[in-house]
């Protein structure tokens, strides 16, 4: 393992790091800070890691700048919980409001290829309702997308990532059968099967971004079980080791330990180029587009961090609404103890999936969906659970965790609305870099309250259907980070348009779950890249129309 | 409780194809990390001390865990933070020294002495008071002693034990992983490498079945 990573960028001197060999090495075209690329990318995760590539591959030169280190997880991922925090975006924040989230291994990823370094690789396709719930559901508000056209990019990334999924998905419009073979159930996965079939409804191996069988340099997966850590085998089909690979071919370069502090704007109201800090100083690199790709959280604050006397409430944010209706996803548990071993830390940690209530609607007293799955605590993740959400400490605790193999839990990703107190804005203090912090505020509404209501009642007649005694539920957790520069239809009530454009600024563009205007009940990572997908496809259109 | 997992260490496995390189660099550090100094006072890490024997008690049969140096890691040691905290907790480092010094504080206006002479009892009853919210001692002022404990306290010592491959024996989790990973993913099947659950029922004792656990 070699500690550099963390210090020394990586990616320079015409080389990036090969994810696939220890110590190895590919070549990288580089760019000149004084020459105007087309494409700087601030972030390279779901986002701005996908559309990197596919910009790349369209021939435009692009520059993506990651704040965090490049790995090489053969070499550089250990099978340890507290090790891999490494991953993570610990980078001062504060969090308030009624319900204070938490963050860091929660929902933030701080590498290049993002927090699909360490994600649960759960790859799901929304509902096509979804895209239009105000109308349609009554809910929330439009997407500017159809889905049949999402449908068409699910299929892209679902064959780039090779998703290992069943043959038939119990829920939805038709779709291709998934490219590679569902992934054995582990015993967690089959008390979540039981336990659905008992209550009625379908279940189906979950869709996840782990490999089934070989796929270029990578391997199957060996059901280690540390996915939520970083995947050391490389059989995680991560930003890292699919589409940057691809970028780098495709003459993309990526900068490393690049943290992003301010966009440039020049005097006709176009975007310049960016200023980040690497190596201990400040550099500019100029560019006739910029996309901002930092998640729900780090766009925000970047679009607020660049006020300028043109634009002195930050870009892209003549509407007001950049960093307002923060959703995030509900994430509350129910757990039982059972007779059997299960020892859930072998395995993927959601193998299996039931999305009925996210394609049901009738009997619910809320709006929105929610989907739940198997689970596979590490040991501090449950000790915190154990300790946070159960109240136990002491001998209680160590006693609790020494049972810890006959434990089983299902765990909700449940519909937040948006809503626009649930905001990012600037705090007064400033990181390691002189850049304002963000303040994260946000708070559970009633809606979603009766969903989770709801959610834990189902979950715990599934466990209790399959044997679990001394049930209890974990009530506080969220998950995931979406919303703070919503797309629609007009630059009165949105962020972005349907390409993710600025409506203010023609060549700053928006790539990751900040555009999203409802979250849905499924995971986002797919989504995400899908939409990376379709906003390079609008930008090669836009190009050849000469209307970039 | 007795120990569920007889003879069952999971360092056993530092050699095996379980454990790769880089874990092993980890865990090896690990096992030899020593308490850093600077950080807090004689007084606060006495409290520490006695705090994490509270949160954390160690089986005696076990071996033992460096807790309150992993804690200590956790304010230095720039990856393990967490960096995220809730409006009216101050940093990490920062709070834990409140923290400390509002425990000592409370045991001296309760009890008459410091938190590290408390009999066991006594100790419990202060911490579900700051769990609770009932804390009395004015040093609280500076410290919202629930967001203390909820956000720091209990998790950040939880945190630290946890991280320690005693801990993990003591819980039968397999432990590192990597590349070896895992076959028998049923209900009641275990690989031989991972450890035998006590059940006197059973003809062969854990302690021989365990025997192949590495």
């Amino acid at each position: 393992m070699r500690a550099d990573a963390l210090t020394t960028p990586r990616a320079a001197n015409g080389r990036a790091p090969d994810v696939f060999e220890p110590g190895g090495w590919v070549p990288m075209r580089e760019h000149r800070e004084q020459d105007e690329v087309d494409f700087a990318i601030v972030g390279t995760g779901a986002g701005g890691g996908t559309l990197a590539c596919k910009l790349a591959e369209a021939g435009f030169s692009v520059v993506a700048f990651d704040a965090g280190a490049y790995w090489r997880p053969l070499e550089d991922f250990a099978s340890d919980e507290r090790h891999q925090a490494k991953l993570y975006w610990t980078d001062d924040r504060i969090v308030d409001g009624p319900d204070p989230l938490k963050l860091g291994s929660n929902n933030s990823g701080k590498s290049v290829g993002g927090s699909t370094v360490h994600f649960a690789m759960v790859s799901l396709r929304f509902r096509p309702e979804w895209f239009k719930s105000r109308t349609k559901l009554g809910y929330g508000v439009d997407w500017p997308i159809d889905w049949r056209e999402m449908w068409r990019y699910y299929a892209e990334v679902e064959e780039a990532l090779k998703i290992a999924g069943p043959v038939r998905y119990p829920w939805g419009p038709k779709r291709p059968r998934y490219p590679y073979r569902a992934h054995p159930l582990n015993a967690a996965a089959e008390h979540l099967a039981r336990g659905a079939e008992a209550l009625g409804t379908d279940w189906a191996e979950t869709p996840i971004a782990t490999l089934s069988a070989p796929h270029g340099k990578a391997h199957p997966c060996v059901y280690r079980g540390m996915c939520v850590i970083g995947c050391s085998t490389n059989a995680k089909q991560s930003v890292l080791v699919t589409w940057l690979p691809r970028a780098l071919a495709a003459g993309a370069e990526i900068r490393d330990l690049a943290m992003v502090g301010r966009i440039e704007m020049g005097p006709n109201g176009r975007a310049t180029g960016v200023h980040y800090h690497r190596e201990g100083e400040w550099r500019f690199q100029r560019a006739k587009n910029v996309v901002v790709a930092g998640y729900a959280i780090e766009t925000p604050r970047l679009l607020l961090n660049s006020a300028c006397s043109r634009f002195p409430d930050g870009l892209a944010n003549r509407s007001g609404l950049v960093g307002r209706n923060l959703m995030v996803q509900l994430n509350q548990a129910v757990w039982g103890q059972v007779d059997e071993e299960i020892r859930s830390y072998k395995g993927p940690p959601s193998l299996a999936i039931n999305e009925h209530w996210n394609y049901a609607d009738a009997g619910k007293d809320y709006h929105g969906g929610w989907a739940y799955m198997s689970q596979g605590p590490l040991p501090i993740s449950w000790a915190r659970s154990l300790s946070g959400g159960r109240g136990l400490w002491g001998r209680a605790l160590i006693d609790e965790m020494a049972r810890s193999n006959h434990s089983v839990g299902l765990k909700m990703v449940g519909e937040v609305l948006p809503y626009a107190h649930n905001r990012v804005t600037l705090a007064d203090e400033t990181d390691q870099y002189g850049l304002p912090i963000p303040r994260v505020t946000f708070a559970i509404g009633d809606n979603e309250r009766r969903m989770v209501a709801h959610a834990l009642d189902f979950m715990e007649a599934s466990l209790e259907a399959t044997g679990a005694r001394e049930r209890w539920r974990e009530t506080d957790d969220t998950c995931h980070l979406n919303g703070t520069a919503r797309m629609g239809f007009d630059p009165e009530t949105s962020v972005v348009d349907a390409d993710c454009r600025s409506w203010d600024v023609p060549n700053l563009w928006i790539c990751d779950g900040s555009v999203f205007p409802t979250v849905g009940g499924a995971n986002p990572s797919l989504t995400i890249q899908a939409l990376a997908c379709r906003t390079a496809d609008r930008i090669k259109e836009l190009s050849r129309r000469g209307a970039l | 409780m007795a120990d569920r997992f007889p003879d069952y260490d999971v360092l056993t496995q530092r050699d095996t194809p379980s454990w790769n390189a880089a874990t092993r660099e980890v865990i090896d550090a690990r096992l030899r990390l020593g308490e850093a100094t600077g950080l807090l006072t004689a007084v606060q890490i006495a409290t520490l001390r006695a705090l994490a024997e509270r949160i954390v008690p160690q089986p005696e049969q076990r071996a033992p865990v460096n807790t309150v140096a992993l804690l200590l890691a956790s304010l230095t040691d720039a990856t393990a933070g967490e960096g995220y905290r809730p409006a009216g907790l101050p940093p990490a480092r920062e709070a834990w020294a409140r923290g400390l010094d509002a425990i000592e504080a409370e045991a001296r206006l309760v009890h008459g002495r410091g938190f590290a002479a408390l009999p066991p009892e006594a100790a419990d009853t202060l911490l579900a008071a700051i769990e609770n919210g009932t804390v009395r001692a004015c040093e609280w002022q500076q410290l919202p002693p629930r967001l203390f404990w909820s956000w720091r306290l209990l998790p950040d010592l939880v945190a630290a034990y946890f991280a320690h491959p005693s801990a993990w024996s003591a819980m039968g989790f397999g432990g590192p992983a990597s590349p070896r990973g895992y076959v028998r993913l049923a209900a009641d099947r275990r690989d031989p490498w991972e450890a035998a659950e006590r059940d006197d029922g059973r003809l062969l004792p854990a302690p021989f079945r365990n025997r192949h656990a590495r």
